[in-house]
């Protein structure tokens, strides 16, 4: 079995509203070093399999299938062994 | 021959009913619903994919909802030239199953919209606005996520294609940021596919067709695609 971790990231050219909006309340709370925040999504979940192939190959097409619109994402995995 | 308008209903939509009524209703065309899990189209002449927040909104606007079962059914319909409408979340499933291009994104006030906006037809060369003498219609919006976006080529081909249906604009047709409700891109409010058979809009026109209510530019629409069969 595989644990995947999967975060999925708005592409730097695309607004991030919703983190322009933390942002501000950083500045409220007087973190005027934070900079550019941008929020995204971290996901995970198991791939019931042995072979690490086959599990890598399910995650890709997860992710690039549904976990993230290539148009205004992109994705990073990790996948590793558990028992 | 009166057309017959499909309703698909998604778990969380919430404008089916409000498309079932002006339709059948108001309009006096046929229409039936049509549940996410069947695969039949029931020989509908027009889909209607409608608003509402289709699997809670989940991930993304639309991407669970675009592997519903009917969905394959009228990912089919539409490229066999089949009528397809999608208003609101429809418009942001129609964007994720890849039958219209970009995406949306969250509102660039970050609120939800929901108000009167004007909207200037920006082309009448097809069946979803063809026959409406008006150049302007006056549609209410209710949305979170209708800020459209694409890259620069998307949108070069969307203008050389004269696929830009809809801008929000003043009342008198003027287009500028001041009548922009959600940020979106050239103030887009719809689009069609390049063969001008699948439209997605964000405003409802199902909102605004019974002259009970006041406002009936939204029939204009609707009126426009059955106008496409009847003749």
């Amino acid at each position: 079995m595989f644990k995947a971790t999967v975060i999925v990231k708005r592409r730097p050219k695309i607004l991030d509203p919703q983190g322009k909006a933390v942002e501000q309340g950083a500045k409220l709370l007087g973190f005027n070093n934070v900079k550019q925040t941008r929020i995204g999504k971290y996901i995970e979940f198991f791939v019931d399999t042995t072979d690490k192939i086959l599990a890598e190959n399910e995650v890709r097409e997860y992710c690039e299938k549904l976990l993230s619109n290539p148009i205004m994402e992109y994705f990073d995995y990790r996948l590793e062994e558990v028992k | 021959m009166k057309p017959k308008f499909g309703i698909v209903v998604f778990p969380g939509s919430n404008c089916d009913h409000d498309a079932y009524y002006s339709i059948k209703k108001v309009l006096g065309y046929e229409a039936e619903f049509l549940w996410h899990k069947e695969k039949d189209l029931k020989a509908s002449d027009v889909i209607i994919l409608p608003g509402g927040f289709s699997y809670g909104d989940y991930l993304r606007t639309g991407a669970i909802a675009r592997f519903s079962p009917i969905m394959d059914s009228v990912y089919k319909f539409a490229e066999n030239g089949g009528v397809v409408i999608g208003i609101c979340n429809g418009f942001q499933i129609l964007l994720e199953i890849g039958l219209l291009p970009g995406v949306m994104i969250k509102n660039e006030s970050l609120k939800f919209v929901c108000k009167d906006v004007y909207l200037n037809i920006e082309n009448k060369e097809n069946i979803f606005t063809k026959s409406i003498t008006q150049n302007i219609l006056k549609i209410p919006v209710a949305h979170g996520d209708g800020n459209y976006f694409t890259d620069k080529e998307t949108l070069k081909e969307l203008e050389t294609n004269n696929q830009i249906l809809f801008r929000y604009s003043s009342p008198d047709g003027k287009i500028s940021s001041e009548f922009n409700p959600n940020g979106s891109y050239m103030n887009i409010a719809g689009i069609m596919n390049k063969k001008k058979n699948v439209m997605g809009l964000m405003p409802h026109p199902e909102r605004c067709c019974n002259p009970l209510l006041g406002d009936i530019d939204g029939s204009l629409i609707f009126r426009s695609v059955a106008q496409h069969f009847l003749n």
